[in-house]
């Protein structure tokens, strides 16, 4: 793992694009180790209408119908504070917060 | 001309649907918050501008949205409900203790004379309130905290508070009712409170003064007679003449007295309408027909009210919070319905037209009554 090159791009789901007013993908600056907690932590601290709605409030817990992925790898079971991969802390690859698929 | 501004929520979206005073042409907006669920939306008394709106997923939570324009453009505001201190637990299905968790906020009410302080009842069952505009969310944990918390049971569809009624001669005096807990009443703006269902009859509690248990829809209210309650009960149409020390069943001769929504005459505090649903496994109107129910004797007589509504093969529902009363002369009712009607009356009930057809299904219907400086249309 590599340190974060400064820039991480996070993909969220369209209805929280709409929320945070942002119509693409998101470009944060981050000045520690890209771990799923640092960046969310960025990605709150600039769009802070987003607290709540990918991880609860206290828990810090990921929603249970969120799911991260990177690098076409499922991390949402990853420890919060474990470094996502290289692309990812390099900004060659972003970070994607999806809403589960639901229904029937 | 004065006009009209109607706030409706819905399983995915907000819609604000205007007209002038005569009520006839509609202007549509929306939908808001598109795919979101808005349980509820209503506008501040002390300013008409001031919205806030209760928007929420299974994906993504709460959100709590504000708008300062009459709902042409909206903010995100603070969405953490915390519980006071240790949560506790209240029953769960089964009877066993189950931990409180916040699920959602189901009905938002605006104070009625600051637009920056409003009360959220939300699932599971808790009142909150802000008095800066939304920024923060605080609980007001006497109510959960005053005794029977801990034997309330969620009803079908969850242990929320669902109805806050506020008492315009007298602002330290909220009514709430909860699901499937029953009423209460505080007399002290939120500190202390008691429960307020003696009187009540249902099914499945034999104990005719039980404390609390029953599962309460509605309670409406005239502002002119802040004392006297009308309620929807899971069964029975119910009346307070006491500010809810005692109940008595004004079911009269409505063909179901099952339903949920319920509202009074803005000028007539003795017409109350209510729409009765079949029962609570068949949640649609008698016999196919969509009526509502007029009351001119504050309950126990009724009349049909059906011109302009489906008379056959009708079979939606209309939820608790999706009837309200304009406060123009000639008094409007509204109603929204789960197949995504949103009707409207300019006389009191006696003629309907539907304003919309086909909005997702209605959860919510509030309705403003606006000055000609803000009447749009």
């Amino acid at each position: 793992m590599v340190a974060s090159s400064g820039v991480i791009r996070v993909v969220l789901p369209a209805h929280l694009r709409t929320l945070a007013h942002v119509d693409d993908e998101v470009t944060l600056h981050l000045d520690r180790e890209a771990t799923q907690r640092s960046v969310l932590d960025a990605l709150e601290a600039s769009y802070p209408m987003l607290r709540g709605t990918i991880r609860d409030h206290i828990t810090q817990k990921r929603r249970p119908f969120v799911r991260f992925f990177a690098c076409e790898e499922d991390l949402s079971h990853d420890l919060p504070d474990a470094p996502l991969p290289d692309a990812v802390a390099t900004g060659a690859e972003p970070f994607l917060v999806v809403g589960a698929m639901a229904g029937g | 001309m004065s006009g009209v501004r109607v706030l409706v929520g819905t399983r995915k979206g907000a819609f604000v649907l205007t007209s002038d005073a005569k009520r006839k042409q509609w202007d549509v907006s929306g939908p808001h918050f598109g795919g979101w669920e808005i349980y509820h939306l209503k506008g501040s008394a002390a300013d008409p501008n001031r919205l806030y709106a209760s928007q929420s997923s299974g994906w993504f939570g709460q959100i709590i949205q504000r708008s300062n324009d009459g709902g042409k453009t909206w903010q995100p505001v603070d969405n953490k409900f915390v519980y006071d201190g240790v949560p506790g637990t209240h029953q769960w299905y089964d009877g066993t203790p189950h931990p409180w968790e916040f699920k959602r906020v189901w009905h938002l009410e605006p104070s009625l004379t600051d637009p920056d302080t409003v009360y959220a009842g939300v699932e599971d069952a808790a009142l909150f309130r802000t008095v800066d505009g939304g920024q923060t969310w605080q609980e007001l944990p006497g109510l959960r905290g005053h005794g029977s918390g801990p034997a309330w049971q969620p009803g079908a569809g969850g242990l929320c508070l669902h109805t806050v009624v506020l008492d315009p001669s007298d602002p330290a005096r909220i009514f709430v009712a909860i699901s499937a807990a029953g009423a209460f009443r505080t007399n002290d703006a939120g500190k202390t409170w008691r429960p307020i269902n003696r009187g009540l009859k249902s099914e499945g509690i034999p104990d005719p003064n039980a404390e609390v248990g029953h599962c309460v829809h509605r309670i409406a209210m005239h502002r002119s007679r802040p004392g006297v309650l009308f309620m929807q009960k899971h069964w029975d149409v119910m009346r307070s003449d006491d500010a809810g020390d005692s109940w008595h069943e004004v079911s009269g001769n409505l063909p179901s007295d099952f339903g949920f929504a319920m509202d009074v005459h803005a000028h007539q505090p003795e017409t109350l309408y209510v729409v009765p649903i079949k029962s609570d496994s068949e949640h649609y109107p008698p016999d196919g027909k969509l009526r509502v129910y007029r009351s001119r004797t504050g309950g126990n007589e009724w009349e049909a009210l059906t011109k302009g509504l489906p008379q056959r093969d009708c079979y939606v529902n209309v939820l608790r919070d999706a009837m309200a009363v304009d406060t123009l002369d000639s008094c409007g009712v509204y109603f929204g319905t789960t197949g995504g009607q949103v009707y409207a009356s300019a006389d009191a009930g006696d003629n309907w037209a539907p304003i919309v057809r086909d909005l997702p299904a209605v959860l919510s219907v509030e309705v403003q009554t606006l000055p000609p400086s803000l009447a749009e249309v």
